[in-house]
C-alpha cells in the first residue's frame, strides 16, 4: 500500500522533496569548488614563497665587490729584462703589482702579515686579469691605469651583508683591520657592488667570487639541443609507424606495454645504460653532452611517443578517409593532412620530454658530467656539465660563497626553462589549425 | 495502394521505362535471392558474389549489381543494411578498415579491381569519394580543391592548376560563392558549401566514377536541393552511386535503386518501377514506411 502511496505523489510532495535534496546537492558543488580553491592558493602560496626564497637569495650572485685600484703597471716587476718577451709577461708576478697599488692606499700598513691581510681583500684573480690585459697590449707597460678587481670573496659575503660585523673578530673571516680598510675604501667609492659578468660568462671555479654558470648554460644547451634532434624525429616516426602503418598484433600490443613502462623507469637506470652501453661498449668519451644527450634521448622518448600517439589518435578520421579517398598514398595522407594536425600535440609532449631532460642530474652523474669542469665546452664530445647538476655541484660546496651561487644558478636554470617552453609554446601556436 | 502516392513521389512519365520480366508475379518475402534486373548495358561497374566480412561478421552477403555509365544508382535501406559497406568496395576504402575482408569479384572497366596489377591509389583516382559528413581538408578552399590534382600531377604549371581549381568550383557551383576568398579555410563554409566543396575537390581529379556516401544527411532542404541540382548535372560526365536514407531523395536523382536488407541485394531495377512497382515483400515493406 504504501508503494503504491509513494508513486502517487502529487506536484507539490514532488516539488518539496525536489527542494530539499536541491540544497545537498548545491552544498556538495559548493565545498568541491572550496575544496579546489584552497588547493590553487596553497599551491601559489608555496610557490611565491619559493620564487621569493630562491631569488632573494639568488639575485646576489649576479652582483660582486669590486675594488678600484689605480695599478701601476712597473716594468721592474713585469719585464725587468725589457725585451716584451710574451713567455716573460706570462710569468710575471702581477700579484706585486696589486700590493703595490694597495699598500700605495694605506701607506700605514707595515710587516709581512698585515700586509698579507691587506692583499687578501682582493681576488686571487686580479693577478690573471692584469696578466691578461698586459699580455694583450703591453704598451700599458710603465703607465699608471684605473682598474677594478674583484674582491675577495669574504669581502663580498661582507659587502652584501652575509657577515655580521658585531660579531667577535675570531668568528668571522674578515679581521678587525680588514673592516677598517673596507669602511675607508667604501666611504671612497672604491668598493663598489658591481655587475657580474664572472658569474654569467664564466667557467666553474673552486673560488666563489670566480664560479660561473656559462659552462653550464653551455653543457646543457648542448645537451638539450641534441636530445631534441635525436628524440623528436624518432619519437615521432615511432609514433606515426605504430598508429598509422602496423598491424594490431600481439607484438605491437607488447611493444606499446613496454614503451608505457620505460616512461616509469627511474632516470638513474638510463644513466647506468649509458654508462655501460654508450661508454663502456662503444667507447665513446666520458662527460660529454654527446652521451648525456644520448641517455636524456632513452628517457625522453616514451614522454615523446605516448603523446605523439595520443596527438595522432586525436586527428579525425574523416580527414584520413579524405585523403585516402582523393587517392593520396598512405605516406601522403600521414604527411599532408595528419601530422599537421597532429603537430601541436606532439609540440606539448616535446615540451614535457625537454623540460624533463632539462631538469635530469641523476642519469649524468652516472655518465661522468658531475666532474668539475673549469673550461667551457666547445663542443659536444668535450668535457661538461649541465645547470642541475652545477646546482648540485655548488649545494654541496663548504664556501659560504657558493650558497648564492647556488641559487643564482636556479635562477638560470628556470630562465633557461621559461625560455625553451616559450619558444616551443609559439611553435605550437603556429603549427595549431582548427578543423 | 500504389507506393508512389505514399513516398509523394512524382514520376515523369518519360521515366517509365518497361524492363524485362517487370510483369513478374511478387515473389516469396523469405527469399533473399536478388529481385530485378542486376545488369545493364556496357557497365562501368560490375560486381559479381562479393561478399564482405568485418572480421567474423558477414557484412555483405553474395551481392552482384552493374552500375552504369552516366546514371546515377542509389542504394537505400535501413540503417546497418551494409549498402555504405558495398559502395566503399567499389574504391577499396575498405582495405583502410582493419579486419575487413572483401571477396567476390569487381570489375572496374572488365578490370578487377581487386588485382594485383590494379594499384589502389590510381584506383581511387578513378573512383571518387564524397562522404557522410563534409570533410574538407583544414586548409584553404583553393587548396583542397588542388590538393588533388597535385598529388596526381595532373597540372604542368600555376596557370593549369587554377583552370582546374575554377573549372572543378564551377561545375560544383561554389565558384560564384568562393572567388573571392579562395585563401579562406574551407572549413569556414556552411556545412553545403563544404559538402559542394568535398565534390568539387572529388571532381578535380577528373573520375570516372563519383560515390556518394549519404552526402545530404548533415544538411538542410536547401543545401540538399542544391546537391540534388548538382548531381543532376554530373551525370552527364561521371557515374554515380548514391547511398541515401530518403526515398525521395533516390527517386528525385537516380535512375536506377537498389535495396539492400541487413547484408542482402534484395530488389534492383529501375527507380519508378522500384517505387511504383515493388516485387518483393521487404521492398514494399521499406518504402511503404511499413519499417526502416
Amino acid at each position: 500500500m504504501s508503494n503504491t502511496n509513494k508513486a502517487r505523489r502529487t506536484p507539490a510532495e514532488t516539488q518539496a522533496i525536489v527542494e530539499r535534496s536541491l540544497r545537498r546537492r548545491y552544498w556538495a558543488e559548493r565545498r568541491f569548488r572550496m575544496y579546489g580553491f584552497a588547493a590553487v592558493t596553497a599551491g601559489m602560496a608555496f610557490l611565491v614563497y619559493l620564487f621569493f626564497v630562491i631569488f632573494s637569495n639568488g639575485i646576489g650572485a649576479f652582483q660582486q665587490t669590486q675594488v678600484r685600484l689605480s695599478i701601476y703597471y712597473d716594468p721592474q716587476v713585469i719585464d725587468p729584462s725589457g725585451n716584451r718577451n710574451p713567455d716573460d709577461l706570462q710569468a710575471a708576478d702581477y700579484q706585486a703589482l696589486i700590493r703595490a697599488a694597495l699598500k700605495a692606499k694605506f701607506p700605514e700598513v707595515e710587516g709581512r702579515a698585515a700586509t698579507r691581510e691587506l692583499t687578501r681583500l682582493v681576488s686571487g684573480s686580479g693577478a690573471f686579469d692584469l696578466q691578461k690585459r698586459v699580455t694583450a697590449d703591453p704598451s700599458v707597460i710603465d703607465t699608471t691605469e684605473v682598474r677594478w678587481l674583484l674582491a675577495s670573496d669574504a669581502v663580498d659575503l661582507f659587502m652584501k651583508g652575509h657577515i655580521d660585523r658585531k660579531l667577535p673578530e675570531a668568528e668571522r673571516p674578515i679581521g678587525d683591520s680588514q673592516v677598517g680598510w673596507i669602511d675607508k675604501l667604501r666611504d671612497e667609492g672604491a668598493l663598489a657592488l658591481k655587475f657580474n659578468k664572472t658569474f654569467v660568462t664564466g667557467g666553474d671555479s673552486r673560488e666563489p667570487e670566480n664560479a660561473g654558470i656559462w659552462g653550464a648554460v653551455v653543457g646543457s644547451f648542448y645537451m638539450l639541443l641534441l636530445t631534441l634532434l635525436l628524440s623528436f624525429p624518432i619519437g615521432v616516426a615511432t609514433a606515426i609507424y605504430l598508429e598509422e602503418f602496423a598491424r594490431r598484433n600481439r607484438w605491437t600490443d607488447l611493444i606499446e606495454v613496454n614503451i608505457n613502462n620505460l616512461a616509469a623507469v627511474p632516470s638513474i637506470v638510463f644513466g647506468l645504460l649509458g654508462l655501460a652501453v654508450f661508454i663502456g661498449f662503444f667507447g665513446l668519451p666520458r662527460s660529454a653532452p654527446l652521451v648525456g644527450a644520448m641517455v636524456l634521448t632513452l628517457l625522453t622518448l616514451p614522454t615523446i611517443i605516448i603523446a605523439s600517439r595520443a596527438a595522432l589518435k586525436a586527428v579525425p578520421p574523416s580527414i584520413r578517409e579524405a585523403a585516402l579517398g582523393m587517392g593520396a598514398s598512405k605516406i601522403q595522407t600521414v604527411a599532408h593532412h595528419v601530422l599537421p594536425l597532429a603537430m601541436p600535440g606532439m609540440l606539448t609532449g616535446t615540451i614535457i620530454g625537454m623540460a624533463r631532460a632539462l631538469g635530469e642530474s641523476a642519469p649524468l652523474l652516472m655518465i661522468g658530467m658531475v666532474a668539475f669542469i673549469v673550461d667551457i665546452p666547445n663542443g659536444v664530445t668535450d668535457a661538461a656539465t649541465a645547470l642541475p647538476v652545477q646546482v648540485y655541484l655548488w649545494s654541496d660546496s663548504p664556501e659560504r660563497g657558493f650558497v648564492e651561487k647556488t641559487s643564482g644558478a636556479i635562477i638560470v636554470l628556470l630562465a633557461f626553462l621559461v625560455v625553451m617552453n616559450t619558444t616551443a609554446v609559439i611553435l605550437r601556436k603556429r603549427f595549431e589549425r582548427r578543423w | 495502394m500504389e507506393a508512389a502516392e505514399l513516398t509523394g513521389i512524382n514520376l515523369k512519365p518519360s521515366m517509365r521505362t518497361s524492363e524485362p520480366g517487370s510483369l513478374q508475379e511478387p515473389t516469396d518475402a523469405s527469399s533473399r535471392a536478388t529481385v530485378g534486373n542486376i545488369t545493364v548495358e556496357d557497365p562501368i561497374f560490375s560486381c559479381r558474389d562479393v561478399d564482405v566480412y568485418y572480421g567474423s561478421k558477414h557484412a555483405i552477403k553474395k551481392v552482384g549489381i552493374d552500375v552504369g555509365r552516366k546514371q546515377v544508382l542509389a542504394m537505400i535501406g535501413p540503417s546497418g543494411c551494409g549498402k555504405s559497406t558495398f559502395l566503399r568496395c567499389l574504391n577499396r576504402m575498405n582495405d583502410t578498415i582493419e579486419g575487413a575482408r572483401v571477396e567476390g569479384s569487381i570489375m572496374l572497366d572488365g578490370k578487377d579491381i581487386h588485382d594485383k596489377k590494379q594499384d589502389v591509389v590510381q584506383l581511387r583516382a578513378r573512383v571518387g569519394m564524397v562522404f557522410q559528413k563534409p570533410n574538407p581538408f583544414p586548409k584553404s578552399i583553393y587548396e583542397n580543391v588542388a590538393y588533388g590534382p597535385r598529388i596526381h600531377g595532373l597540372a604542368g604549371d600555376r596557370v593549369e592548376l587554377d583552370e582546374i581549381v575554377h573549372g572543378s568550383l564551377q561545375r560544383a557551383g561554389l565558384w560564384e560563392e568562393v572567388k573571392d576568398r579562395l585563401q579562406a579555410p574551407g572549413t569556414s563554409l556552411s556545412g553545403g558549401q563544404q559538402q559542394r566543396l568535398c565534390i568539387a575537390r572529388t571532381i578535380a581529379v577528373n573520375p570516372e566514377v563519383i560515390l556518394m556516401d549519404e552526402p545530404c544527411s548533415a544538411l538542410d532542404p536547401i543545401a540538399t536541393a542544391r546537391i540534388e541540382d548538382l548531381m543532376e548535372e554530373l551525370r552527364e560526365s561521371y557515374a554515380i552511386v548514391i547511398v541515401t536514407h530518403s526515398m525521395q531523395q533516390a527517386a528525385r536523382v537516380s535512375q536506377r535503386t537498389a535495396y539492400f536488407h541487413l547484408g542482402d541485394l534484395i530488389e534492383v531495377g529501375e527507380t519508378d518501377r522500384i517505387f511504383t512497382n515493388p516485387r518483393h515483400k521487404l521492398t514494399e515493406d521499406y518504402i511503404t514506411g511499413r519499417f526502416g
